[in-house]
């Protein structure tokens, strides 16, 4: 009988096109999405050298980073982000690749767009020059960032060099509790382990709690893979994945979908399978998650009391938590439920699908915005904007008091306008929560679409089960 | 790219845990299509005030560590995005070298392309280095031991060493291929392309996508 394999040693040995001994493999990459910020270099390389893309026909492009996300047009941006995008359509035009343009309905952050639209698909190698690339893990695809020098290899090549990486399963066990959500899991996960502790790692997420998630659930999960700094996040494909995937766009169809759908039900870890390593979570009592510092492993149940940098034994990283404590202005020993907030975004390649939008709609529906509070919902794709609108989320949110805005990343990045002034005090769904990171000065707390909603209302960190 | 062979320098201190590339180079500095003025942007919001003037604590402000060549930091270096403007900003700055613990993986694959070495030492060399930044550090920056030998480290690639000022060496880990590569300067490119034919074979083969199944 053949030694039992995990998903990701599945794909991984399908997609190794040569290796020499004592060196890398040469891994063939599926799919390829491509963006404004990161890809520019790359294209003037293949450009110096006089090289083409190789395969136009496994890369497509978007424009989401510097986007503006008050209109669909190029009004108001600043002259660098003007070129930055200009230079997108010249190098898609000049190259050959699809690109979904400003007003392409379509449009979108690239890792909502690429499942969206039936790219993504279980099985694959996806690569994109941005390290939220695990998101497409989702549908059991191994999806991982990458550079610019490696975009610019793709491009040229289809393949990339890689050392092979360690696997790790991550076992969420129980039932996830009302009110709590994927964000909660991975950001439990990631103040378990640290930013760190997947260094070296591919993580596939197991368990009951996994299963019951949908595919917007999963890719939120797999999003912040790179929080916890794995190489990729990853979810064994089942029937919510095909289900999901059947009839979108690029998805195969009729027979292919069939013979497809067999291939995909032998991805899945076989029985026996060995991990480098397993982390174990129990959500049963998991609550609604927030982050209190500046990496996203500085995280909390939002009951719990922010930790005290007095209690910690470890030299640096109590240094750590005191600089952190102090960018943020937070006093230690007691939770954050109550701390007053500026701003909430809702949105990113994390919490910006149909079911983050709606969940968000759910307790903001008849409900009003604090005063003094700015709510930001940006849809994570043209496509979501239009099908929250049908829905009349987009009424929700602005009878409230909230902006509703064109897709893009936002105030994530803060690359387009959209961020914090010094000072503020955000409760976000994105992903990162370094210091300035959604604006000089500002700072973020981390949490999921229902705490994001909960706070706007209170008008402080507030805990979602209590409306 | 740049080989790597030796390296002597006093070090950059930037001492702290988990800097992220959001810090070692922030989003505005992202704007960019081509790789200028990146080196203007390394650590900003460490290294400048809101009124855009250098704050004076900061290593990259002072006279002292000017021209050096070797950043020492905390654990984790790199962590989160896989902007590789954060390795262009380090090399643009004359680093060709950063030492730590541990390193964020895209961090590390984007700094070995650009011939930018990650040096990970144990902890305890990790320690003895920082002690050593910091017995500079309170030394004062005009007496003749300020550019003396007493602060200088040397790493040498080939036999993967770092020689402390008191002649103690660390051995330091990297991959065969990434080490030719580096000592060597050749680029990813240049290496993949070698394999043009069994690149072709392979997406011939029934182990390419669409995996075996015929296009109907």
């Amino acid at each position: 009988m053949a030694e039992p394999k995990t998903l990701f040693e599945k794909i991984w040995e399908r997609h190794v096109v040569a290796q020499e001994p004592d060196s890398p493999a040469i891994l063939y990459i599926d799919l390829h999405l491509v963006h404004e910020v990161t890809s520019p270099q790359a294209f003037e390389g293949l450009r110096q050298r006089g090289l083409k893309v190789r395969r136009p026909d496994r890369s497509i492009a978007t424009m989401d980073h510097s986007t503006p996300t008050r209109t669909l047009s190029m009004e108001g941006l600043d002259e660098m982000g003007a070129k930055q995008l200009q230079k997108m359509r010249q190098n898609c035009q000049e190259f050959g690749i699809k690109l979904y343009d400003l007003d392409d309905p379509q449009r979108g952050i690239v890792h909502v767009i690429g499942p969206e639209m039936g790219y993504t698909q279980p099985g694959m190698t996806i690569v994109c020059g941005d390290s939220h690339t695990a998101t497409h893990g989702a549908f059991g695809a191994l999806a991982f960032g990458v550079g610019t020098s490696e975009v610019e290899l793709v491009l040229a090549s289809q393949c990339l060099i890689q050392y092979k990486p360690k696997t790790c399963q991550v076992v969420f066990e129980g039932k996830l509790p009302q009110g709590v959500t994927a964000k909660d899991m991975i950001l439990a996960l990631i103040a378990q382990i640290g930013v760190g502790g997947g260094t070296g790692y591919v993580f596939e997420y197991c368990g009951e709690a996994v299963r019951g998630l949908n595919m917007e659930e999963r890719m939120t999960l797999c999003n912040m893979s790179i929080e916890a700094g794995a190489r990729a996040g990853m979810v064994a494909p089942d029937d919510i994945t095909y289900e999901y995937l059947a009839g979108r766009p690029f998805a195969p169809q009729g027979a292919e979908w069939e013979s497809m759908l067999q291939y995909w039900r032998s991805l899945p870890s076989d029985e026996g399978a060995k991990y480098d390593k397993q982390i174990i979570v129990d959500v049963s009592k998991l609550e609604p998650m927030v982050t209190y510092g500046t990496n996203p492993g500085m995280g909390i149940a939002i009951t719990q009391p922010v930790p005290d940098p007095a209690s910690e034994s470890d030299p640096d990283r109590r240094a750590a938590l005191e600089k952190a404590l102090h960018y943020m202005g937070f006093k230690p020993n007691r939770p954050l439920l109550g701390q007053p907030v500026d701003v909430v975004f809702i949105g990113s390649c994390t919490n910006s699908r149909m079911t983050d939008l709606r969940q968000a709609a759910s307790l903001l529906k008849g409900r009003k915005v604090a005063d003094g509070v700015r709510l930001i919902v940006v849809p994570g794709s043209e496509s979501i904007r239009h099908q929250a609108e049908a829905e009349g989320l987009d009424k929700v949110f602005k009878e409230a008091g909230g902006e509703w805005r064109f897709a893009g990343c936002s105030m994530c990045i803060a690359m387009n306008g959209d961020q914090l002034k010094p000072g503020q005090v955000a409760v976000s769904t994105s992903n990162r929560n370094f210091e300035g990171r959604q604006g000089d000065g500002g700072k973020t707390i981390l949490a999921s679409p229902l705490t994001a909603a909960a706070s706007a209302i209170a008008g402080c960190v507030a805990d979602p089960r209590s409306i | 790219m740049q080989p790597f062979t030796t390296l002597t320098s006093a070090l950059i201190p930037v001492p702290y845990n988990d800097i992220d590339t959001d810090q070692i180079i922030p989003a505005r500095y992202l704007k960019v299509t081509d790789k200028n003025g990146l080196a203007e942007g390394l650590f900003a919001r460490w290294r400048y005030q809101a009124d855009g003037t250098p704050k004076p604590d900061f290593p990259l402000n002072q006279p002292r560590y000017q021209g050096r060549q070797i950043l020492l930091a905390g654990d984790n270096f790199g962590c989160g995005s896989s902007r590789e403007h954060a390795p262009w900003a380090l090399m643009a700055s004359n680093i060709r070298a950063v030492i730590s613990t541990s390193f964020a993986d895209i961090f590390r694959n984007n700094a070995l392309k650009n011939g930018l070495l990650p040096v990970q030492v144990d902890k305890q060399t990790h320690s003895r280095l920082m002690a050593l930044a910091e017995e500079e550090a309170g030394s004062s920056p005009w007496s003749d031991s300020a550019n003396s030998e007493k602060w200088l480290v040397t790493i040498d690639l080939a036999t993967q060493t770092l020689t402390l000022p008191d002649s103690t060496k660390a051995f330091f880990p990297i991959e065969s291929f990434h080490k030719t590569c580096l000592l060597k300067g050749i680029d990813s490119l240049g290496y993949i392309f070698e394999f043009s034919d069994q690149i072709e074979t392979y997406e011939r083969s029934d182990r390419a996508y669409p995996f075996g199944v015929k296009k109907v």
